[in-house]
């Protein structure tokens, strides 16, 4: 089935929407190729043919019932549907890690409660989240300052991050690899610039990256324990290239 | 003038029906207040229309048999020309500049309004004679 | 029986008794006139020139991004740039020439009536709407330049801490000022369809541009006002040390959310409904059709603007704070009214002699990008799939689809209409290039911002990361809008060597409502005489009275007036 332009993305929940993303195109073509059709039938069949005047139809009921009954039961249909997926991305099953999230303008921190984790950065330096591949992950999402988005594609999911309000959600990826957030509600003068990453790991090298921030060597030791470079960790420049990109 | 309060009664009952459903299912205050408020727009003229139409003499717009010739009578006062709405203008205009440069924008402001206001009343009540 | 009677309708009006226009000329005419007409025309030049301001805002917005990391504009003047292109295409173009241009000049004459109700209110509210358009662009020449909070101005982002400075409380004003004429506005159209319409001018006669009218009075005076509040609680908590939007004094941000989009879902559609309604004329008239099913367009107006009070949390879903099952299936709701609306529009064309003036082809175009524009809206009223297009460019792509359809409606009413208030008809040649140009340029310009938004291109970015794919997207959107421009200045050429070149006479298109009955231009107070109104196509059965509506399984005959007689409310 053709992805209509989104993406499966690597978590249980966006899949579930990227299949109702499909459904939902598959109607929306079905209607917008109908429609077309028929405009386009018109156009060319009914062009003015010189200048008799044609009978001045005006009703139709039996007409006008069908095409006011059955799009309400589409609608309903795809409300169903919508129902079903979204209970599962609002879902709160129980949690073993939890992660707490504080935009600010113009970066993210991200905290680990009770561990010593402590991820910080600023616009470029597109701060990375680390978390366990096939784990339930907890996020509390708040700001400090203005609203913000927390947006990652790979989830297909964002939620804006209220100042003076916890937003709480879960999230269970499925597949490893470095994927690319941002923000995406306007927060003032560098909102074009505020990345993040997200780095989804095996339970064990999570367990040993959390571990690392009880050593003093820190940073260097969390690179290794990630095998990736501590400039990739700690700094560089936001470009989609660097990462994998799901389903493309 | 039943159609016309049908409309508005429709639109109170839909919004107060929203309403009902709304703010008991999210118990989200601003959303309620403002149905709610809705519902209270819709209700008040059309039910002053709805009383209304059931004492009003028909009129010709609502017969569907009038002839051209039954609106004969004054319609309305239509001033070819008028002042004031361009003084009004310009006052409000400086009003609202007295909220971003300062207070004493106000005095040409509400200055304007006022001659506005009161040159208005008077040309209405000579039915729009300069 | 379908003849028009003498004596002429007899309307009292006050300038003198005069049947010609009297009175000031020249400039001290425009500053005094309360005549809808001029009202009416002084509306549409200022949109228009409001279009091309807020246009001229996109082609730099679109330069920029056309490289990834674009430098013709700072970070900080490119918030500005979509601050204001938003808000004055939204707030100073597309209202006011919705309600404020076409409805003012037409409105009356398609009832009948000899002005509206409220002259002068009328006058205010254009000189409101000026100066309100005035005060926000005076922003720019502000020491911190213009609003830079988006068009919404969201909270916190809008107070004194984080957007300090006189841009943002001009552009608070300006929209104090639109407003209220937006509200005048409202009260006069209703004021006018209830209480002068013609004799034999029935509510369910009426055209349904004037039922669509009707309908967008009724919500401005539902939604404005509170916008208007919203507004007035900014200010305060901007400069009276309110806290209504501030964690820090025990106040809501999202509480601005819920009292911006509860007046902005319904913009939307007071914005699209006069379009809607100018689309149906023009779709009956090149079709020499009646309009297909009359009463369901009216229904499903009337649908629409219900439903469209109870979504506006829609536009929030992604806050975590509302509830998103009521919203979603209200959302969804709406498109079976504006489902009825598109297969009516087609009904209209079916079995008709179908006539591809310009007006006809911009309705055309209307009909398509609008069908695009309504569909990708389904998905956004779904939560799951809107927590991953909110904020990206397929919500830009989308309301840009809807928009622009409204931009064909526009189109197709001024060179329907525009023959009507000023006597002579455009050049048809430069309209179908003006056509051409339009539509394949909005196709060019909205088509690839789909497909940035689900790869992930978030909104409201200055640059964008360095992804060749994502570049060219960027480049063929880019040259849709150059395109759209293009038509745009064609327009302008047209109306240049047009001018008072080809007089139009009564009724040009051979069209149905009743401000064809009168000279193009209208006299003062618009008709010397009326004929019978017996259906909602007066002019047409004066001039095809063996041409009467069918209902369904009745075929052509000779008919009498009393033969046919539809009973109407």
């Amino acid at each position: 089935m053709p992805r209509f332009g989104a993406s499966p993305g690597v978590t249980d929940s966006s899949k579930s929407a990227f299949h109702l993303w499909q459904g939902f195109s598959i109607a929306a073509v079905i209607i917008g190729v109908l429609t077309v059709a028929l405009m386009l039938w018109a156009v060319v069949r009914y062009r003015r043919k010189g200048d008799q005047i044609p009978e001045q139809h005006q009703y139709h009921l039996p007409l006008e019932v069908i095409y006011t009954v059955v799009p309400i039961l589409i609608v309903f249909g795809l409300f169903a549907a919508t129902l079903v997926v979204e209970n599962k991305a609002t879902a709160n099953p129980k949690t073993s890690v939890t992660i707490d999230v504080n935009a600010f303008q113009w970066g993210w921190q991200f905290l680990y409660p009770g561990t010593n984790a402590l991820v910080y950065g600023q616009t470029t330096q597109s701060p990375v989240m680390v978390m366990p591949v096939d784990t339930n992950v907890h996020f509390n999402l708040t700001s400090t300052d203005v609203m913000h988005g927390f947006y990652v594609r790979a989830f297909n999911f964002s939620r804006y991050a209220l100042p003076g309000v916890v937003n709480t959600f879960t999230i269970r990826a499925q597949n490893t690899g470095t994927y690319f957030g941002q923000c995406t509600q306007l927060c003032g003068l560098y909102h074009s610039l505020m990345f993040f990453r997200v780095k989804i790991v095996s339970a064990a090298d999570y367990a040993k990256w959390i571990a690392s921030f009880n050593n003093p060597a820190g940073i260097a030791a969390a690179a290794a324990a990630l095998k990736t470079t501590t400039a990739e960790l700690a700094s560089g420049v936001a470009s989609k290239n660097t990462y994998t990109k799901f389903g493309r | 003038m039943k159609v016309e309060a049908k409309i508005l009664l429709g639109l109170g009952l839909f919004f107060g029906l929203m309403c009902l459903v709304y703010w008991n299912w999210s118990l989200e205050n601003a959303g309620g207040v403002m149905m709610f408020a809705g519902m209270l727009l819709g209700f008040l003229p059309g039910g002053y229309y709805y009383w209304w139409s059931r004492r009003m003499a028909p009129r010709p717009e609502d017969n569907p048999q009038a002839a051209q010739a039954e609106s004969s009578v004054v319609v309305g006062a239509f001033p070819g020309s008028s002042i004031f709405p361009f003084v009004m203008g310009m006052g409000a205009f400086f009003v609202v500049l007295a909220l971003v440069f300062g207070i004493w924008l106000l005095v040409p402001g509400l200055g304007l309004v006022v001659w506005a206001l009161l040159g208005g009343t008077a040309e209405g009540r000579r039915s729009g004679e300069h | 029986m379908t003849d028009v009677l003498d004596p002429p309708v007899h309307v009292e009006h006050h300038d003198g008794g005069h049947e010609e226009h009297h009175g000031p000329t020249g400039i001290l005419n425009w500053l005094t006139s309360t005549d809808h007409k001029v009202i009416g025309l002084s509306y549409t030049v200022t949109s228009v020139i409001m279009l091309v301001i807020g246009g001229l805002f996109a082609e730099i917005i679109r330069g920029q991004l056309a490289t990834p990391n674009g430098t013709l504009v700072s970070l900080a003047q490119y918030n500005e740039l979509f601050t204001m292109h938003g808000s004055v295409m939204i707030y100073l173009f597309a209202g006011p020439f919705a309600f404020g241009a076409l409805a003012n000049i037409i409105v009356p004459i398609q009832i009948g009536a000899p002005d509206m109700a409220f002259p002068r209110l009328n006058a205010l509210s254009y000189w409101l709407y000026l100066t309100g358009s005035i005060t926000m662009l005076s922003g720019f020449f502000t020491a911190g330049g213009a609003a830079n909070f988006g068009w919404v101005g969201y909270a916190p982002l809008s107070n004194s801490l984080n957007t300090p400075g006189a841009g943002a409380d001009l552009w608070i004003g300006g929209l104090l000022l639109t407003g209220f004429s937006a509200i005048f506005t409202g009260v006069n159209l209703c004021a006018t369809i209830f209480y002068l319409r013609a004799p034999g001018m029935t509510m369910f006669r009426m055209p349904i541009f004037t039922w669509n009218m009707l309908v967008t009075a009724i919500l401005i005076l539902l939604a404005f006002p509170v916008l208007t509040a919203g507004l007035v609680m900014l200010y305060a908590d901007r400069h009276f040390g309110t806290h209504i939007f501030s964690v820090a004094g025990g106040g809501v941000p999202v509480l601005w959310q819920h009292i911006f989009w509860f007046w902005g879902h319904p913009e939307v559609y007071i914005l699209a409904l006069p379009f809607f309604g100018m689309v149906t004329e023009v779709i009956a008239v090149f079709s020499r059709k009646p309009v297909f099913g009359y009463k369901g367009m009216i229904f499903a107006t009337l649908t629409i603007a219900a439903l469209s009070l109870g979504v506006w949390a829609h536009h929030m879903f992604t806050t975590g704070v509302v509830l998103l099952p009521f919203f979603s299936i209200m959302s969804l709701l709406i498109a079976v009214p504006t489902g009825i609306k598109m297969f009516n529009w087609i009904g209209t064309m079916w079995k008709g002699q179908i006539w591809f003036s310009t007006a006809m082809l911009m309705a055309l175009g209307f009909l398509f990008t609008f069908l695009i524009g309504g569909l990708t809206g389904i998905y956004l009223a779904s939560p799951p799939l809107d927590f991953f297009t909110h904020d990206t460019y397929f919500v830009i792509a989308h309301f840009h689809s809807v928009v622009m359809a409204l931009v064909f409606g526009g189109m197709a009413g001024l060179y329907y209409w525009g023959p009507k208030f000023t006597g002579y008809l455009l050049n048809e040649k430069f309209g179908k290039m003006q056509f051409w140009l339009l539509f394949i340029g909005t196709q060019l310009f909205t088509i690839p911002l789909y497909i940035l938004g689900l790869d992930g291109m978030p909104r409201r970015m200055a640059v964008y990361p360095n992804d060749p794919q994502w570049k060219t997207l960027n480049d063929i959107s880019t040259l849709g809008a150059v395109l759209i421009g293009l038509s745009t200045v064609l327009f302008v050429i047209n109306i240049v060597v047009s001018w008072k070149k080809y007089p139009a006479g009564d009724n040009p298109w051979d069209a149905q409502t009743l401000e064809w009955f009168t000279t193009s231009p209208p006299p003062h107070h618009n008709f010397y005489r009326l004929p019978q109104i017996r259906s909602e196509r007066p002019t047409w059965d004066h001039n095809h009275p063996n041409y009467r509506s069918l209902q369904h399984g009745v075929h052509e005959g000779v008919h009498t007036l009393d033969a046919t007689e539809e009973s109407h409310v």
